[in-house]
Formats: structure tokens, C-alpha cells, sequence
């Protein structure tokens, strides 16, 4: 069984937030709700690095761990899922997620959260595949379609990729060969408590 | 002239020679091809040594989204997941053993002069809505508030995932709007009974008798003995920090970074279960813990040998002005 992941190649993003854009179009998430977002370190200074961030689907994830509900569940393929209609709204998960991937839409009074939003590595929910269901809640399931993630197949670089963990893993490590230097897998340390040996 | 020509073309030369360096300069200052440009770079390994979190720029309107990673997150699932149910399982718990065994052995604290038949008004009316308000308040706030703590492992595989998820979103509801009902009742219990509850010599005392839990002695006390002014000041320190944090969670990210919000729900979460445990005793000494306690609070009236067993000289200074061997003011018999 594959282990999907995320690994963003920092020496190759170029900030075009197509990802973010091909998240927010294909799922229709609505306004305010970032699944995926580019975030910029050094930003105008020597060094300056961008790396596009989402839910890592962490390995053992803290999001799941906190939960009150006990909303969260981790695929076969290392996806971790949850279900909207087991979240209450605390805002835990928030507080737990290293990568900031929960969102919640405001509703109601105060700042009071509904129900949890993030990203799906592109599997839905626990509703039937690509159900009418599914897709109101968490978007298109481009995984039961055989499709990887849209924000990686999107990436004019190939900066962002997704997929069986090994896989991309291997690919970045050969690029990291050929090309003489990589700053690492961002985040992998934190989310899979590995990294690639470059 | 084979100088001079040799002159022309050296400053020709020389000329050429500058031109050429002029526009040769950007080519030599490129890099060459062997640097390695992540050697200058942001390294994640070196960032998280010095930082807490790793925080940039974004271009969407969510500023709290330039938080790349935080690494905190994983401590506050450890305080969460671990500490907090240590902190609230023995307090919660230990509190109830102790109540237990403490009724094992003393029973009830009859009044020792059993009743008279004659009572003495202790409470009014509003300072008896008022602890009602915030006691009943406070009840649905601790068992919503421990269902958020510990729901997930002694409640939901009772009731299953369903049920379960129905009764927290219905707790959370009532954790959010009946706070409002529990800060004035706290704000109104602060400024009722105040006065009533600067320490003085007489606690000294009354702690150094350990206020004549064990034995039969009564160290005489005013309106409140050390050990009510005790409980006052535990529920208004604590109460305000369970206000203060709980807003804080309830109105996420008004003021407050990341870390701000773990803060709140650490210090909500002890001081939450730490209360808890404290109103257990309350509750006990107040109900089966003493007779003639709870008229107190039902009716307002209270036996007037159980005060003046227990509120000597509260009992003297509501005599004062009357007659020699006179009835207190308000006592009705
Ligand atoms: C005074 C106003 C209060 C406010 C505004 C408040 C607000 C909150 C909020 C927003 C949460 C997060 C979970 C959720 O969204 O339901 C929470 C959790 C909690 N509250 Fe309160 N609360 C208040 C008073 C209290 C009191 C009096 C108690 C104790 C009797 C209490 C005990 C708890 C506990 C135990 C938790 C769960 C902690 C955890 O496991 O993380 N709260 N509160």
C-alpha cells in the first residue's frame, strides 16, 4: 500500500500560488477557507525560500490525538480524513497541527467555528466516492479517480509533489544529485519524523 | 612616430582594454556554476533550532496562515493528551476518595445542641439567586467542559460517535452561552460578600484549630469562617481566570497568536478540572457534609444554634442593639 505525502521542493517554488488556486477552484472551498497556502520565509532578503504548505497527513497526527470527538481517521494510503458531522468545532486541531492546515468557516455568533475544513490530499470524506454528499463536504476525490492531488499536478515547476512517499522521495533526492544541492523536505522531519538523506 | 603609433595603440589598447572590463564586470561577478545556492538559503533544521515557530509572508488575507510550522503544537498535544487528564483524574478523583473516606469517619457534623427551633436569616433572596445562577451554571459548564477533557474515552464508546458528537456540539453550546450566566453571577458574588471575607486574627485561629473539622470544637468565626473565605477566594481567582481564558478560546485569534491560544486553553484546562475538584468539597459540606448547612442557601434561614455554633461572633453582631438575652434582629422563631 502506498504511503501518500507532500514534499515541497523550496529550491524550485517560485511563489505563483497556482496550487492554492487549483485547490480553491477544483474543491470549491469557499471564502476565507486557504486548504493550501504559500508561505514565504526571508522574504526580500539573500536566502529568501518559498514553500507551499496544506496538511502534511502526518504519520501518528496530532490533529487526530486532540480531537474531543474523535473525528479524524487515517486511510489505508496514510491520508488522514475526518468527518464533518462528528466535528463539534472546538478548534483544537488547530492549536495541535504544526503546518496550520485546520481552517473553520465563521458561522454563527462570535467568533464561534463551524465545522472543520482542510485539505484531503483530494479523497473526500467518509461519505460514498464521489458522491454528491462527499463533494459538498469536502470536494472531489480525484484519489478514488485514480488522480493524484490537483495542487501538484498544477505546479509549473514541479516544485510541489505528491504521491507514494518512496516515490517523491526518490525523485527529489535525484534532482538533489543532478542539480548539486537541496535545502531538505520541509516539514517531513515534523509530520513523518524522517527525512531524505541528500 | 613608431612611438607615437606605438603610444596610440597602447591608449587604444588601454582603451579597449577598459571598455572591454566595463562590460565584462557583470559576467565575472555572476557566480560561478560550482556554488551551491541553498549553502545561503533558509534551512528548516537551523530555523527551528533558534525559533519556536517559523513564521513568513503570505498573500492571502489569513495572517495567522504565514505560520509555516509549529513545532509547539506538538507540547500542547502532549499537555492535552497526557498532563491535563493526570491533573484532572487526581484531583477529581483524589477529592472524591477523600470526601468518602472523610464521611466514613465523621458522618455527618450534627449541630451539637441539636435544633432550636429558631432561625436566623443569613442569606437574602438575591445573594441566594445569585449563587444559584452561578452554581447551576457552573455544573453544566464542568460536565460540558469534562466531556471536552475526557468524553472521548469514558463516553463515546458508551453511546457511540453519533450520540456522542450531538452531546458535545449541544455542550459546547452550552459552555459558550451559559458562560455569560456564570461571569455575572461571579462578578455579583465578588461584590456581595467582599466584605465579608478580608482574612483577620480569627482565621489564624480558627486554621491553627483546623476549624474544628476533627473534634467537636467550634473556634468562633464572623459571617465566614477561614475556610469559607477559602472557597470565596478559590472560585474568584479562579473563576476569573476560567472567564478570562475561556473568552479567550471563545472569541479565537482576537489578540492572540498561536501560542496565546495554547496558552488560554492550559491554564482554562487546570484551572478548569482544579475548581472542579475544589467545589466537590464545597458541595459535600454544604449538603451531607453538615446538618443545617444547606438551609442556608435553600431558604435563606438557618437554625440559630447552628450559627451560633459555627458563627459566634457573626451571631453576636447581629445581636448587637438588642436587649440583654434578646432574639438577633432578624431571627424568627
Ligand atoms: C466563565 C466563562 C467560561 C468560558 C467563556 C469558557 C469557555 C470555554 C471554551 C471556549 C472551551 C473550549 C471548548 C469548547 O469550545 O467548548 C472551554 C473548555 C473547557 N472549559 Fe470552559 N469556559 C468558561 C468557564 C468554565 C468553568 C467554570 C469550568 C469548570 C467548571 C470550565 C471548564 C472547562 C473545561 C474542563 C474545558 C475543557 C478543557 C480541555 O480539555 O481542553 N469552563 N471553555
Amino acid at each position: 500500500m502506498a504511503r501518500m505525502k507532500f514534499l515541497c521542493d523550496a529550491d524550485r517554488c517560485i511563489e505563483c500560488n497556482a496550487c492554492v488556486t487549483a485547490c480553491k477552484n477544483e474543491h470549491e472551498v469557499p471564502w476565507g477557507i486557504n486548504r493550501r497556502r504559500v508561505v514565504t520565509l526571508n522574504d526580500g532578503k539573500p536566502g529568501e525560500r518559498s514553500i507551499s504548505m496544506a496538511c502534511m497527513h502526518c504519520t501518528d497526527a496530532p490533529c487526530q490525538a486532540v480531537c474531543p470527538t474523535n473525528a479524524f481517521y487515517t486511510t489505508a494510503d496514510g491520508v488522514v480524513l475526518h468527518s464533518k458531522d462528528i466535528c463539534i468545532g472546538c478548534g483544537y486541531c488547530f492549536y495541535a497541527c504544526p503546518f496550520g492546515a485546520p481552517q473553520y468557516p465563521r458561522v454563527g455568533n462570535f467568533g464561534s467555528r463551524g465545522k472543520m475544513d482542510k485539505c484531503t490530499f483530494c479523497a473526500g470524506g467518509p461519505e460514498a466516492d464521489n458522491t454528491v454528499a462527499e463533494y459538498a463536504q469536502y470536494g472531489t476525490n480525484r484519489l478514488a479517480e485514480g488522480k493524484l492531488p490537483l495542487c501538484a499536478e498544477m505546479c509549473s515547476t514541479k516544485s510541489l509533489l505528491a504521491g507514494d512517499g518512496d516515490i517523491i522521495a526518490a525523485i527529489y533526492k535525484e534532482r538533489v544529485t543532478k542539480r548539486g544541492y537541496g535545502s531538505g523536505a520541509w516539514g517531513w522531519k515534523t509530520a513523518y519524523r524522517e527525512t531524505i538523506a541528500t | 612616430m613608431a612611438t607615437l603609433s606605438a603610444r596610440i595603440g597602447a591608449a587604444v589598447g588601454a582603451i579597449l582594454f577598459a571598455v572591454f572590463l566595463t562590460f565584462a564586470t557583470p559576467a565575472s561577478a555572476q557566480q560561478p556554476t560550482s556554488v551551491n545556492p541553498t549553502a545561503s538559503s533558509v534551512q528548516e533544521d537551523k530555523l527551528l533550532q533558534e525559533l519556536r515557530r517559523l513564521q513568513g509572508r503570505i498573500t492571502i488575507p489569513d495572517q495567522r496562515a504565514s505560520v509555516l510550522i509549529q513545532p509547539a503544537g506538538q507540547d500542547w498535544r502532549q499537555f492535552h493528551q497526557v498532563t491535563l487528564h493526570w491533573i484532572g483524574g487526581v484531583a477529581i478523583l483524589g477529592m472524591l476518595l477523600l470526601l468518602v473516606v472523610f464521611y466514613a469517619v465523621r458522618g455527618m457534623i450534627k449541630i451539637s445542641r441539636g435544633r432550636s427551633g429558631r432561625t436566623i436569616t443569613r442569606f437574602s433572596g438575591l445573594e441566594r439567586f445569585m449563587h444559584w445562577m452561578t452554581a447551576g451554571t457552573f455544573v453544566v459548564l464542568a460536565i460540558s467542559g469534562l466531556n471536552i477533557t475526557f468524553g472521548k474515552n469514558l463516553l463515546l464508546p458508551l453511546i457511540g460517535p453519533e450520540a456522542f458528537t450531538a452531546f458535545s456540539q449541544w455542550g459546547k453550546y452550552a459552555h459558550n452561552y451559559l458562560s455569560f450566566a456564570f461571569t455575572i453571577g461571579l462578578v455579583f458574588i465578588f461584590f456581595m460578600w467582599i466584605k465579608d471575607n478580608i482574612p483577620s486574627a480569627a482565621d489564624m485561629q480558627w486554621l491553627r484549630e483546623g476549624g474544628g473539622i476533627v473534634g467537636n470544637r467550634h473556634p468562633p468565626a464572623r459571617r465566614f469562617n477561614a475556610g469559607q473565605k477559602i472557597v470565596y477566594w478559590v472560585v474568584v481567582i479562579g473563576g476569573v481566570a476560567l472567564a478570562i481564558s475561556g473568552y479567550l478560546l471563545m472569541f479565537p485569534f482576537y489578540g492572540t497568536t498561536i501560542s496565546g491560544m495554547q496558552t488560554a486553553q492550559v491554564v482554562h484546562g487546570i484551572f478548569g478540572v482544579l475548581l472542579i475538584a475544589a467545589m466537590l468539597a464545597h458541595i459535600y459540606i454544604g449538603t451531607i457534609g453538615m446538618e443545617g448547612a444547606f438551609e442556608a442557601m435553600s431558604t435563606g434561614d438557618v437554625d440559630l444554634n447552628w450559627a451560633e455554633e459555627h458563627h459566634k461572633l457573626w451571631v453576636d453582631e447581629e445581636r448587637k442593639g438588642m436587649p440583654a438575652g434578646g432574639r438577633p434582629a432578624t431571627a424568627r422563631g
